[in-house]
């Protein structure tokens, strides 16, 4: 209490110091929020355009996809001292159920960093209709766990979202190859003795082309069937609540479940790869504006120590410590570094409402609160950082010669 | 209660040289012994360059000893650290300059108080009525949000004054409080020195240049080429 009561007094000095130089406060201030809106505007826009790009990513796939482990050949053992030379093919890996998916599903329902989870059985096909083919590929979904890992809804052009009974969505890329509308009939072969003729009961774009020309979705049983599979799945989708630690926690199902578990990351190397390099870059322009502001604010408090050496030297006189004037400096940093980045926020706030309403309109930029409390504060403690060396100056000066300055 | 057998100032065989080490290496105190008793009104003469500036610089703690001791309020110095120093010099010391030295971003009243701030913080309103009390005191009760650049030379000589008693100070230092003032201010200026010495019992280190000053006041010292030549009572006290 008693310390803070005294930093009462370091803090009006520095105040009237700053109010007594306004011209100078204002331009540094001016400078400071130039740099801080810049930080704030790239770094929105950068969390903007990536949360965009990621959305549309992962808008049409699983954050995770559980397989069964790959067929391996299993070798005989040979007694110990026996050297052994072997020449393998690698086998074929032939459509196989997840053993006991049925359990392994109900246990990962009970997983809380899983936000859903969705038996598939997929396959592929040939859809034909009279003398035309396409080759496609099978989903059998459960459609209420299914659009818990990709909301068909949303992607649905026409028709009706409903599987079973003879019904299937196709994309409209097969759809426009095939002539296809809603209500036709489709053949499926998928070269096992039992063909299918389905009902189209809805046509869907993800916006994806490989998608829409290649799925076919159907109902779980009917897809078994077509794909003698009966009672299996091919692969569980899952989907993370955090989606940068999917790789961990795909690690960690696959060593739980001791299924193959791809995670996103994985199967985007480049796309991660390219949104790092994009985050390198937005914390290059960030550290960058940073050091120049925080060397706008160590010169203008320079000039100002120099400026006020003789009103120094009188403080030290009557009774201020070294460290009160290192304080007084160091506050006035502080400031610079506080007020400059509240009114950065403001402008870079105008720059973001523009972009948002009179923009390209690709995506929307939202501004975090999290991002303009980080921004003050690291402009607050650039301030700091900056008036250290003057402030130092400011407190080493040997009041004699301080209070003779002209 | 100060103890009044005590002096205020005590220096003894105090030396000050300056570019310690370089070639261009000068004393410019040459062992000085000097005792300032609590209620003494001394004046500090000698020509330029003597050192008088020097030895108020020490004396006032704003600058080191080379050797030798000084006392203030019978604690030696010598070893103290630049935070004890600055204690010792805020609430045993004040200073009144030749150019006034008031904050110019600060009221009358805010720099009379400025030292009780350094020293406690936020100042209460006692302290606040204390500094209006000096300030009434030194006759500018009426100027005390008025800022120093709307003040005389004379008035802004008496803020210095107001604010270097408001710690009650034992030892008051004046470099030259006059030397800037015409004749007419600068008896009223040093009438305030007189009075406060009278009244509050501060006693008063003097350095001027003006013999009827000098005269004026009750013991003249003497310094030429850093030592003392002559220090005496003066004959007719006013």
């Amino acid at each position: 209490m008693r310390r803070l009561a005294r930093l009462w007094t370091e803090w009006t000095i520095a105040v009237h110091f700053l109010r007594e130089g306004r011209a100078q406060t204002a331009m540094i201030m001016t400078g400071v929020a130039v740099g801080v809106a810049v930080i704030v505007f790239v770094s929105a826009l950068i969390e903007g355009l990536q949360a965009n790009i990621i959305e549309r990513t992962l808008g049409t796939q699983a954050h995770i996809r559980l397989l069964p482990p790959d067929e391996i050949n299993h070798l005989v053992p040979v007694p110990p001292g026996t050297v052994q030379l072997v020449q393998e093919d690698k086998r074929a890996q032939r459509l196989r159920s997840i053993n006991n998916w049925q359990q392994v599903t109900a246990t990962l329902d009970l997983l809380p960093l899983l936000t859903a989870v969705s038996p598939v059985v997929s396959g592929p096909a040939f859809a034909r209709r009279g003398s035309a083919f396409e080759s496609v590929a099978l989903l059998g979904i459960d459609v209420e766990r299914y659009q818990q890992i990709i909301p068909l809804h949303n992607y649905m052009l026409a028709g009706q979202l409903r599987v079973g009974a003879g019904d299937a969505l196709i994309g409209k890329l097969l759809a426009d190859d095939l002539g296809l509308r809603v209500g036709d009939k489709l053949r499926l072969e998928t070269g096992v003795p039992s063909d299918a003729v389905v009902n189209i009961a809805g046509i869907f774009q993800l916006g994806v082309r490989e998608l829409d020309a290649r799925y076919v979705y159907l109902d779980l049983k009917q897809a078994q069937s077509l794909l003698n599979l009966p009672g299996g799945v091919t692969v569980i989708d899952l989907r993370v609540a955090d989606i940068f630690t999917a790789d961990t926690i795909a690690a960690r199902i696959a060593r739980l479940t001791s299924l193959k578990a791809e995670s996103w990351i994985e199967t985007n190397a480049q796309l991660v790869s390219a949104l790092t390099a994009q985050s390198m870059s937005t914390i290059m322009i960030i550290v960058f504006v940073a050091l120049s502001v925080s060397f706008g604010i160590a010169s203008v408090l320079s000039v100002s120590v120099v400026q006020r050496t003789r009103e120094i030297g009188i403080l030290r006189a009557t009774g201020a410590t070294r460290r009160q004037i290192l304080r007084v400096f160091l506050i006035q940093g502080a400031v610079f570094g506080l007020l400059g980045s509240v009114l950065g926020i403001a402008v870079s706030y105008a720059l973001l409402w523009v972009f948002n309403t009179y923009g390209p309109k690709l995506f929307y930029i939202p501004v975090s609160g999290t991002l303009v409390l980080l921004s003050m504060l690291l402009a607050t403690l650039t301030g700091v950082v900056a008036a250290a060396v003057p402030s130092r100056r400011a407190a080493n000066l040997d009041p004699v010669v301080a209070i003779r300055y002209a | 209660m100060p103890d009044l057998s005590q002096d205020v100032l005590r220096l003894s065989a105090l030396r000050k040289s300056y570019n310690i080490g370089l070639p261009n290496e000068m004393e410019v105190l040459h062992g000085i012994n000097l005792e300032i008793g609590r209620t003494d009104f001394a004046a500090l003469i000698g020509p330029s360059g003597s050192g008088k500036s020097t030895l108020l610089n020490v004396i006032g703690l704003l600058d080191k000893p080379t050797s030798g001791e000084l006392y203030l309020l019978g604690q030696p110095t010598s070893a103290m650290d630049d935070e004890g120093r600055t204690a010792l010099r805020g609430h045993a010391i004040g200073f009144v300059f030749q150019f006034h030295h008031l904050m110019q971003a600060f009221s009358a009243i805010d720099n009379v108080l400025m030292p009780l701030m350094l020293a406690q913080g936020r100042p209460g309103p006692k302290a606040i009525a204390h500094a209006r009390a000096l300030l009434a005191a030194v006759g500018l009760e009426k100027y005390a949000n008025t800022k120093p650049n709307q003040l005389s030379g004379g008035q802004q000589q008496r803020v210095a004054i107001a604010r270097a008693l408001i710690t009650e100070p034992a030892l008051l230092l004046a470099d030259e409080p006059t030397g800037n003032l015409d004749t007419h201010t600068a008896e009223e200026v040093f009438g305030l020195f007189r009075r406060f010495n009278r009244e509050f019992g501060c006693a008063v280190l003097l350095v001027t240049h003006d013999p009827r000053l000098s005269s004026a006041c009750d013991r003249t010292i003497n310094l030429v080429d850093g030592a003392i030549v002559s220090d005496a009572l003066n004959k007719s006290p006013p």
